[in-house]
């Protein structure tokens, strides 16, 4: 399946709205996950899955197809309700999440989930991961791109820079990099844990192309990997900055909502305000 | 039913009394202060608290150079990063050079349930274990968590502590104090023996019970030190009739049991014995409760294997 260039804008926020309506369900539901960091990535997956990226829900083995490695794998929710919505598996999975006999674990399993590329949920290591598919897809005929999604609070594991560097050392163009720049992490805000900062004077001097872009806006998420596609004999990275817990006011940019589910009240009164109810 | 707490919480609490008493303890987390309650000394002690953030590979370097000024850290983070992460810079940088860090992991074992095989550290006995010179304590209750907090500390040298994530009733009414290498007694008896560590110690509390309605007598440890073996205890663990099942939330290659099993054979004081544990396989998201009946954790799992060994016996 090649991206849909007539998926409208209007479209993809309709979509996005209503998968995170699917994403605080699925965490409410299961009684634990990370809303936060989940609701500030699901617009980059949304423009990904339905606009950039090449994919099959028919074929999750198609070896044509892009890749997407998410490699803060705790915003699993985000790529489930992206997954479903999709139909590589049914929608009534998605209520079962973190169950022990659920096909949707806690943190994203290859073995376990179609359409879930990369098993991930410790930090650092799903860049590795799209860095190895990126190398091993580099001659393939019809050049699949590989897409990854970091965590900025993820930038602290040393093995991020090893992937930025191997990245930039094999001229990785078909790999770009998505840092899901919120500001926080478990402890605090980023700047106070451990300051990574200049985040993007670091990728450059990796040798990495860097754009910033508003990660809840789809017109520049658009361009964005428009660019990301047209640098040649780099990887490139989109820095988007983003607001965790996105689109429910009460946990917008408020570090507690990174990892507790909703209550049944708090989900009804994020259904309220995402216009579920 | 007995009052539950986490053990994690008592860790927290340990860790603010030693920070009173004594200077040279530090202590370094990896943005879980939240989790596994280190945030308690981080808000007293903010001058001895280092926040490494997602670094813990970093964070066990780190550790062994503070202990290298004769700092007393201790570096805190899941059990997971802990023992599988940053295994080989606890075992270079702090074990060779054998400094005094103390490294108190939680979130050990399936117990620690929704998050799923990623987050779920079962083969931190082995892992750590393996490092030569390396105790391996594993409490039970908050009790027995207070005691081997304090057990670590008093000793000069690397101690990892393996801590669960749920909360566990409490067993030891009394307060006690431990040394390493000491394990605890809970039940005596002449037909099976049940060793167990950790969580599973509860579950092979029940096991026990179940065991005596059908007139079985159960002598029962809890291995509150797992490394090193306790050859005393062993050797009073294999004087029972039918032979010995031992209970852990870890895998069972390079495991408790395995490794009771290798010493017993070297005391030549081999029993028939049954192991409670993973059998490679990985762990996967649930509560703890429906993980372990999953598994065959339980204490019906463990009767049932106690019961095949008074069959053959
Ligand atoms: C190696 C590793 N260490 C620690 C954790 C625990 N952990 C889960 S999420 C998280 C914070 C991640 O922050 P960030 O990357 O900024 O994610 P986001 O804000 O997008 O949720 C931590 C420390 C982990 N999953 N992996
Ligand atoms: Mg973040």
């Amino acid at each position: 399946m090649v991206p849909n260039h007539n998926v409208r804008i209007e479209e993809l926020k309709e979509i996005a709205r209503k998968l995170r309506i699917d994403i605080l369900k699925s965490i409410t539901e299961a009684g634990s996950g990370h809303p936060g960091g989940s609701l500030s990535a699901i617009d980059i997956l949304v423009a990904l899955y339905w606009r950039v990226m090449k994919h099959d829900p028919e074929r999750p083995d198609w070896p044509d197809r892009d890749r997407f490695v998410l490699s803060k794998g705790h915003a699993a929710p985000a790529l489930y309700a992206v997954l479903a919505e999709w139909g590589y598996f049914p929608k009534d999975w998605l209520w079962t999440l973190r169950k022990v006999d659920s096909h949707l674990q806690g943190h994203p399993s290859r073995k376990d989930t179609p359409g879930v590329e990369a098993s991930t949920g410790s930090l650092g290591q799903g860049f590795s991961v799209a860095v190895g598919m990126a190398l091993g897809l580099k001659n393939h005929p019809s050049k699949p791109h590989v897409y990854v999604m970091l965590g900025d609070g993820e930038l602290d594991e040393g093995q991020v820079w090893e992937a930025t560097m191997a990245a930039a050392h094999y001229k990785l163009d078909n790999l770009t990099a998505i840092l899901d720049f919120n500001g926080l992490q478990i402890d605090g805000p980023v700047v106070k844990v451990m300051d990574t900062s200049p985040v993007e004077e670091k990728f450059k001097a990796f040798r990495w192309e860097v754009k910033l872009i508003d990660g809840h806006d789809f017109n520049e998420i658009l361009s964005g990997f428009e660019w990301a596609k047209s640098v040649k004999g780099k990887p490139a990275m989109l820095i988007a900055k983003t607001i965790k817990g996105k689109g429910v006011s009460f946990m917008e940019n408020k570090v507690e909502w990174h990892g507790k589910a909703p209550t049944r009240e708090q989900l009804e009164q994020a259904l309220k305000e995402l216009g579920a109810m | 039913m007995a009052e539950k707490k986490a053990l994690r919480d008592v860790y927290g609490e340990v860790l603010v009394e030693l920070g009173e008493r004594d200077p040279r303890v530090v202590v370094l987390d990896a943005d879980l202060s939240k989790s596994t309650k280190t945030e308690k000394f981080a808000k007293k002690f903010p001058d001895r608290f280092f926040e490494m953030g997602i670094q813990e590979q970093d964070m066990m370097g780190a550790a062994a150079g503070l202990a290298s000024t004769g700092k007393i850290p201790f570096a805190s983070t899941f059990a997971i990063f802990a023992a599988g992460r940053a295994w080989e810079q606890v075992r270079l940088s702090i074990a060779y050079a054998r400094f005094n860090v103390k490294i108190v992991a939680t979130h050990a074992g399936i117990a620690t349930g929704e998050d799923g095989a990623s987050h779920q550290m079962t083969e931190d006995i082995a892992t750590m274990g393996a490092i030569p010179g390396m105790v391996v304590l594993s409490p039970s209750d908050a009790t027995s968590t207070r005691a081997a907090i304090y057990a670590a500390y008093r000793y000069h040298g690397p101690v990892y502590v393996r801590l669960v994530r749920p909360k566990a009733p409490i067993l030891y009414s009394e307060p006690f104090e431990m040394e390493i290498g000491d394990v605890r007694k809970i039940k005596d008896g002449d037909d099976v023996t049940l060793i167990a560590t950790g969580l599973l110690v509860h579950e092979a509390l029940k096991a026990a019970d179940l065991l005596e309605k059908q007139g079985i007598s159960v002598k029962l440890y809890d291995f509150i030190t797992v490394k090193p073996l306790n050859n005393e205890a062993l050797r009073d663990a294999a004087s029972t009739r039918y032979g010995i099942v031992t209970c852990e939330d870890h895998v069972v290659w390079g495991g408790l049991g395995a490794n009771v099993a290798a010493r017993l054979s070297e005391l030549g004081l081999s029993r028939p014995m049954r192991f409670v544990g993973l059998r490679d396989v990985f762990g996967r998201s649930g509560s703890t409760e429906a993980l372990y009946e999953h598994y065959g954790l339980t204490g019906k799992h463990i009767a049932e294997k106690a019961l095949e060994l008074v069959k053959n016996g």
